[in-house]
């Protein structure tokens, strides 16, 4: 360390620095001073910086979650350009071939997309991320990102219809993920009037109703439309009313109310339901009744 | 707790062949069944052993503690340049366990952090090193939290100032170095020191707020950089700093509520992502953001009314509430916190401080008592030090954030930030209580106080 404290201090911009800072890594990857050294050293050599990115694959073998490496190599990435496009969407494709959820790694490619392109294969690679695991959020997380940017695709309200059907597909096989139902909220993101008035939403949740098993989702997504102007019709009124046990109020017969005070009792039955089946969260559903309506 | 409460049955049981598992659903599965084991554990115990077992080992956590900051001072090689925030972790810690160090050591430590401070302005890793914001945040929380003139008059406010500008970029994030990388984090760390030592500016503002905002995804919580997935971390650097620039109205709030709150599982603790594993650091990121947000309800509530088709919901209520006074949500009379953008200029300045005096008693959103019972019955390791989880190894950084979130539960309820809450929503022995934080910057109330007062004097 004092070998590179001197090259530092005297800024020497030479091979036996660059070696020295590479050292320096070893001894601890998470000094951001040594990488930023070292790029001012790789500027004024000149030296080629496809090789640089073999060295922060090899530092990236012994600690992948580090600031400061995936910094460099964004900075590395940049300064090569288009040509290292393929090696990053490889070397981010590897990292998560080992961890699908790494984060730097999605931030990476992310990037990578962005300044260097490669976006042709995206969607598909998440296809594939979630046919192997559907409950990867990340993976979820990506194909927003790729329907909403991707030059090659026309955007989120051009692919919503085909995303509708991909992420229903997904709630059917696992209605516990919530993954894919928060996907479905944010395909009508800005549109809410469509995400109410899209049968598909209703008849979804409807479906996951009816089985009695892993609803909770399927009742808070009907919570969430009744706010936002939802009137739920007889079939799903029933589905939630057949989901209430005995000790809840069932004083709401909603069969003698209409219009608004039956959609306001279906959405206290929904929060009483839920305080009950996910308790974990009593006081966030007692808040959500509390602001439907005015004290009586 | 550990009771699978109805419908949540295991989607295996409705198929004919189950499929195999995924990766989520093992890891998942893995956690579950060993924090299952201690909570089924404790419910067959007596309860003279189930107070033993809730108790906080404030004795071990100190030695625990003590023992990392002599360690500060020789070689400790990965986190070299990340001394600052051992500092904090280990003095926010101890403050928060109500206790001190000797003299000596702090002053040990305040000459150690001055060392650290860059001629031109902010605090680096390590002697030598370039300034960095995230370290800054460190150090000045540090000193903030070991108090006194010596401490606080050692930070030179000028020339942070001076670095913080350079650090700001056009878009309105801050790099975290000279040419380091930007993200919310260092927004987070960049204002919160500017607010909390009184050099915030509309320079230093100008457009952050457009940067987080482009954060938030289609889940509702914030990511660290435009398009990366919502995870816990910043969620709160974002909120938090929403809050101190004045512009958390701009954020979809009933979408980021809606998101935390479902970060608490079955565990009781808080996980960082959706359908990633339970981590007791997050007990301060994820609880610390509920408990930011349950200081906006009116900003909330007006979100709220604003996307609802059908319910008139706070005009009618709150007026009937306060009228016959069975309102909880008594609207903040502060006009800058009902929802309008535009603050005058010199009241930012104030947030940090204000947002702690116009507390109102507020019913929490997330499970208190259950994310007490994670952290006291699995994070804490018996011999000293907390953890992320059982089968991990303690660390100062997350006995820090599983400390800082047991204080935020323990205050959760009470009608002044600082009064001794109710035993009943302590749980455990009430010796468990902590000191309470200023959930903004995380610093123990008490210190935040006296800095406010040194500080903000010339104004």
């Amino acid at each position: 360390m004092d070998y590179f404290r001197a090259v530092y201090v005297a800024d020497e911009r030479s091979p036996r620095a660059l070696a020295l800072t590479a050292e320096a890594l070893q001894f601890n990857s998470g000094n951001y001073t040594v990488w930023h050294f070292r790029r001012l050293i790789l500027e004024s050599l000149k030296i080629d910086l496809h090789s640089e990115l073999g060295f922060v694959e090899r530092m990236a073998a012994g600690n992948s979650k580090n600031y400061q490496m995936w910094h460099h190599r964004r900075w590395v990435a940049e300064k090569l350009g288009p040509e290292a496009r393929n090696i990053e969407l490889d070397f981010t494709k590897k990292i998560l071939s080992i961890d699908a959820k790494h984060y730097h790694a999605w931030s990476h490619r992310q990037w990578v997309l962005q300044a260097l392109g490669g976006w042709e294969n995206e969607l598909n690679y998440c296809t594939e991320l979630l046919e192997v695991d559907i409950f990867n959020n990340s993976a979820w997380n990506q194909r927003y990102f790729v329907i909403t940017r991707s030059p090659f695709l026309g955007g989120l309200k051009a692919m919503r219809e085909s995303e509708v059907l991909y992420t229903i597909e997904a709630i059917e096989g696992y209605p516990e993920n919530e993954s894919s139902w928060r996907y479905l909220r944010g395909l009508y993101k800005g549109e809410t009037a469509s995400w109410v008035n899209d049968p598909q939403v209703s008849s979804v949740c409807l479906k996951i109703l009816r089985t009695k098993t892993n609803y909770v989702f399927a009742l808070s997504t009907i919570l969430d439309l009744i706010c936002s102007g939802y009137q739920p019709m007889e079939d799903i009124r029933d589905a939630i009313v057949a989901l209430k046990t005995t000790d809840m109020d069932k004083q709401n017969n909603d069969d003698d109310e209409i219009g608004d005070q039956q959609n306001l009792n279906i959405a206290r039955s929904i929060c009483s339901i839920l305080e009950q089946v996910d308790p974990i969260r009593i006081n966030y559903w007692i808040w959500r009744k509390s602001r439907l309506l005015p004290s009586t | 707790m550990s009771r699978e409460s109805e419908g949540e049955t295991n989607s295996s049981a409705a198929e004919a062949a189950p499929p195999c598992p995924t990766v989520t659903q093992r890891d998942q599965w893995m956690v579950e069944s060993q924090v299952f084991q201690i909570y089924q554990l404790f419910a067959t115990i007596p309860p003279n052993a189930k107070t033993l077992m809730l108790e906080l080992q404030r004795d071990n956590h100190m030695e625990f503690l003590s023992k990392g900051l002599r360690h500060l001072s020789s070689s400790f090689s990965v986190l070299d340049s990340n001394r600052p925030w051992l500092c904090y972790w280990i003095f926010h810690s101890i403050a928060l366990l109500g206790e001190s160090v000797d003299d000596e050591l702090e002053d040990n430590a305040i000459d150690f952090l001055n060392r650290c401070q860059d001629p031109n302005g902010g605090y680096a890793g390590g002697p030598g090193q370039m300034p960095h914001i995230a370290t800054t945040y460190a150090a000045v929380n540090t000193l903030i939290t070991l108090g006194g003139q010596k401490s606080l008059a050692s930070i030179n406010r000028d020339k942070l100032y001076g670095f913080l500008r350079r650090m700001k970029q056009p878009n309105g994030g801050f790099r975290m170095h000279d040419e380091g990388e930007i993200d919310v984090r260092a927004c987070y760390t960049a204002i919160s020191v500017a607010s909390v030592l009184n050099i915030l500016d509309d320079e230093l503002m100008q457009n952050v707020g457009d940067y987080i905002l482009s954060c938030q995804t289609y889940e509702g919580g914030i990511g660290g950089e435009p398009g990366s997935e919502a995870h816990g971390g910043y969620t709160f650097c974002g909120l938090a700093a929403m809050i101190l620039i004045g512009e958390v109205n701009r954020l979809d709030l009933p979408r980021l509520v809606d998101w935390v709150v479902y970060r608490q599982g079955k565990e009781c603790g808080f996980q960082g992502r959706t359908n990633k594993l339970v981590d007791g650091c997050y007990s301060f990121w994820q609880g610390g953001a509920v408990a930011l947000l349950q200081r906006l309800y009116p900003i909330i509530n007006k979100q709220m009314e604003g996307t609802s088709q059908i319910f008139t919901i706070s005009d009618v209520s709150e007026e009937k509430g306060i009228l016959d006074g069975t309102s909880s949500h008594a609207t903040c009379h502060d006009g800058r916190h009902e929802g309008t953008s535009e603050s005058c200029s010199s009241d930012f300045k104030n947030i940090g401080y204000n947002f702690i005096n116009e507390w109102r008693a507020q019913e929490p959103l997330f499970h208190t008592i259950a994310l007490q019972q994670y952290i006291l019955l699995c994070a804490q390791e018996q011999e000293g030090g907390l953890r992320d989880k059982p089968g991990k190894r303690r660390d100062h950084y997350h006995t820090c954030y599983c400390l800082s979130g047991l204080s935020l539960c323990q205050y959760s309820w009470s009608k002044h930030p600082d009064s001794p809450p109710l035993p009943n929503l302590v749980l455990g022995p009430y010796s468990n209580l902590l000191e309470p934080i200023h959930p903004l910057y995380n610093l123990v109330l008490e210190r935040y106080r006296e800095a406010h007062e040194f500080f903000f004097a010339e104004s």
